[in-house]
């Protein structure tokens, strides 16, 4: 076989191997969506966080604004911190609601943003001092039952 | 009084014959890396391996992956359509290929297509002394012919491997949405939001990297060091083949282990 | 390397030993191979002469004494200094050992492509002379797989002559050939030698063809050198070795038995071992 031959054939070889990953990194993952320009970081503290895990979504009005890049526990107030990468076209107001979502009944979680009404936004490094916890089942279960019960007794 | 002995002595023989021939081979993959110059300095001595163990692999990783995309596919489907959740089919099929299946499964083909040729033709090239020719006419077989085998099967697999998980992903889309009706969108949505590249796309190339350093190393080492007869020669395929497979699965469990622990 | 002499002999052998696992094989070699001349190390399969050829070349050590080329010993050499000996080496292997991947062409460019930075003109040039030598010329697009034992052997001796060689080794250059083909290689191989001055030693049993090319013979006997001389003394020696080899008699006092127990203890001894 020819030298030109061979070189063609690799270079062939090697432009649908890269294909392929360029496809497996655009197509398949996120790499897109992971580079986001001008990220900044935020925070947010949590009684509980349920089952948020590092890298989930943070979503404001259901569209991607960020990731979730750390989750650590604050000795002092004894809460869940939660660090968050979000996009830098995206600013939210100083009085954001953050809450903890599940998408479905099985699903993800996720931190959700609501937008409040200030005229202030939030700085790179602020914390996010409106949160409200990731919904327990069990708890909930367990509050419904107790309520249940207490409804019981008091009727007879 | 020998004869009881005799157990002990066999297994101490096989014991110190495997670690001499891992010591062998530690050497012979330090000789290999101090005489890979000549790989890179004239790159088509790579190149050409890089045809032979990436080209002609071609075909057998594309239909593999397809038909493992397929039936992932099929599988997927069936299993999630249980739990009510059929459009996270892109997602199973992403995450097994890009994690697992594309590097192990694109790996065990490579060592059984182009790691078994490796050691036949060195093995060969030995038997009917071509590398003590090589020898004689002052040009170190280790850098003309091992190197550039090792180089080239090595930058070849992560290449195939991506191949495989590339055609497999399209083989599940075209079950899951073209077959089957699960939601294209659903299906890319999903699977884009889930797969994260740095964690699942990369950590699988570097597994298919480490891969590609083991069978490869496995595949010139076995045909070096084969009995220059035909039965050596053969049996060195035989082991290139079986030690490869180990190899990958051992080092998959310990890779996994270390890149995935259950964070996500 | 030293400026020696002209009279001075190319290649000294001086007392060789070498041992396989505990086997001697050579025991005791002491020989001289003058410049320019073709010298034929001849014996029976098994009896070291391929072996003594390995320690000239420096692919195996001797346990003792020295070989000693163009007067560097050849086992003191280092790395680097085994090298540029072995760029003024050529070496026929017993079946050519041709490149199997490459085509003539490239088989025989292969020592000018490693060793030479020679533009490809000047290297089609030298190998398309190469092959004109041995009368292959026209057949430098071949694959090995395709040229008959005795094409492979002239292109393997075009290559081993690529780099034109001080001292050419040949390993049993004339084994499973035809008549006509091991005239031809033997032709060859003197004409090359003359053509080159280089020096050629030859390890080969086939005594009728070497006589009529070479100048000097050893004879080489479990390890030991039982006879030399020139073809014309070899012809007429009454070394009863020597006439045996020389005649091909199956009597003599090279016997055809591999050493073992008597044919009367092996089949009949049974019984004895057993009481």
């Amino acid at each position: 076989m020819s030298r030109s031959v061979l070189d063609l054939w690799v270079g062939i070889f090697v432009a649908i191997g890269i294909a392929a990953l360029l496809f497996l990194s655009l197509k398949v993952g996120n790499l897109s969506s992971a580079r986001m320009s001008n990220a900044y970081v935020l925070q947010a503290k949590f009684d509980n966080i349920g089952g948020l895990k590092v890298r989930g979504p943070v979503k404001s009005a259901g569209v991607v604004v960020g990731r979730i890049t750390d989750i650590g526990f604050d000795t002092h107030a004894y809460e869940a911190v939660v660090t968050m990468t979000i996009d830098g076209r995206y600013h939210f107001p100083k009085d954001t609601f953050a809450s903890i979502y599940t998408s479905g009944l099985l699903g993800e979680q996720f931190v959700g943003l609501e937008a409040g009404g200030d005229e202030k936004m939030l700085n790179p490094g602020d914390v996010i001092a409106k949160t409200q916890s990731a919904v327990v089942l069990e708890k909930l279960i367990g509050q419904f039952l107790f309520s249940k019960a207490s409804e019981g007794q008091t009727q007879k | 009084m020998p004869d009881l002995l005799q157990p002990f002595r066999r297994l101490g023989h096989a014991v110190t014959e495997r670690i001499w021939r891992l010591g062998f081979a530690s050497r012979f993959f330090f000789a290999l890396l101090l005489q890979s110059g000549t790989s890179f300095r004239r790159l088509h001595l790579t190149l050409r391996e890089i045809y032979v163990s990436g080209v002609l692999s071609l075909l057998i990783i594309s239909v593999s992956g397809l038909f493992v995309g397929l039936v992932l596919g099929l599988q997927g489907y069936e299993i999630l359509q249980r739990f009510g959740s059929p459009e996270y089919l892109g997602v199973m099929v992403a995450l097994s290929l890009s994690r697992e299946l594309g590097p192990v499964v694109a790996a065990l083909l490579f060592a059984s297509r182009a790691g078994s040729s490796i050691t036949a033709e060195i093995g060969l090239m030995k038997a009917t002394e071509q590398l003590k020719a090589m020898d004689m006419m002052a040009v170190d077989p280790v850098a003309r012919v091992v190197a550039p085998r090792f180089w080239g099967g090595l930058l070849a697999m992560p290449l195939l491997a991506a191949l495989f998980s590339a055609l497999g992903v399209l083989g599940g889309w075209l079950i899951g949405v073209v077959f089957i009706g699960v939601d294209d969108g659903a299906f890319w949505s999903q699977m884009q939001s889930s797969v994260d590249f740095r964690y699942d796309i990369w950590n699988g190339v570097i597994k298919s990297f480490v891969f590609g350093a083991a069978v490869s190393l496995i595949a010139v080492f076995e045909g070096y060091d084969s009995l220059p007869t035909a039965e050596g020669v053969s049996r060195a395929i035989t082991r290139t083949v079986v030690t490869s497979a180990l190899a990958i699965l051992a080092l998959d469990f310990v890779l996994t282990s270390f890149m995935f622990r259950g964070n996500s | 390397m030293l400026s020696t002499p002209s009279d001075e002999p190319l290649v000294r052998v001086d007392n060789l030993f070498f041992s396989y696992a505990g086997r001697p094989v050579l025991k005791g070699i002491n020989m001289s191979i003058p410049r320019g001349k073709v010298v034929a190390i001849m014996g029976g399969s098994g009896c070291g002469k391929t072996t003594l050829l390995r320690c000239i070349g420096g692919q195996l050590r001797p346990s003792a004494g020295a070989v000693r080329i163009n007067g560097n010993e050849v086992h003191k050499l280092d790395r680097k200094g085994l090298h540029d000996f072995r760029r003024k080496l050529g070496m026929l292997f017993q079946f050519g050992a041709l490149f199997t991947d490459m085509s003539v062409f490239e088989n025989v460019a292969f020592p000018l492509r490693e060793h030479t930075d020679l533009p490809e003109e000047v290297i089609r040039d030298l190998v398309l002379m190469k092959l004109e030598a041995v009368g292959l010329r026209g057949s430098h697009r071949l694959m090995p797989a395709e040229l008959s034992g005795g094409m492979a052997r002239r292109v393997a001796l075009a290559r081993a002559v690529a780099l034109d060689p001080m001292l050419i080794m040949y390993d049993e250059p004339f084994t499973g050939l035809d008549p006509i083909a091991l005239g031809v290689i033997g032709q060859l191989i003197r004409k090359l030698n003359d053509a080159l001055g280089a020096t050629s030693i030859m390890v080969t049993h086939d005594v009728q063809e070497s006589l009529l090319i070479v100048d000097y013979i050893y004879f080489v006997s479990d390890g030991q050198i039982v006879a030399e001389g020139t073809p014309d003394e070899i012809r007429a020696s009454k070394d009863p070795f020597v006439h045996q080899f020389v005649h091909a008699e199956v009597q003599g006092p090279v016997t055809f038995d591999v050493p073992a127990p008597s044919v009367r203890d092996e089949f009949l001894g049974r019984a004895v071992v057993r009481a």
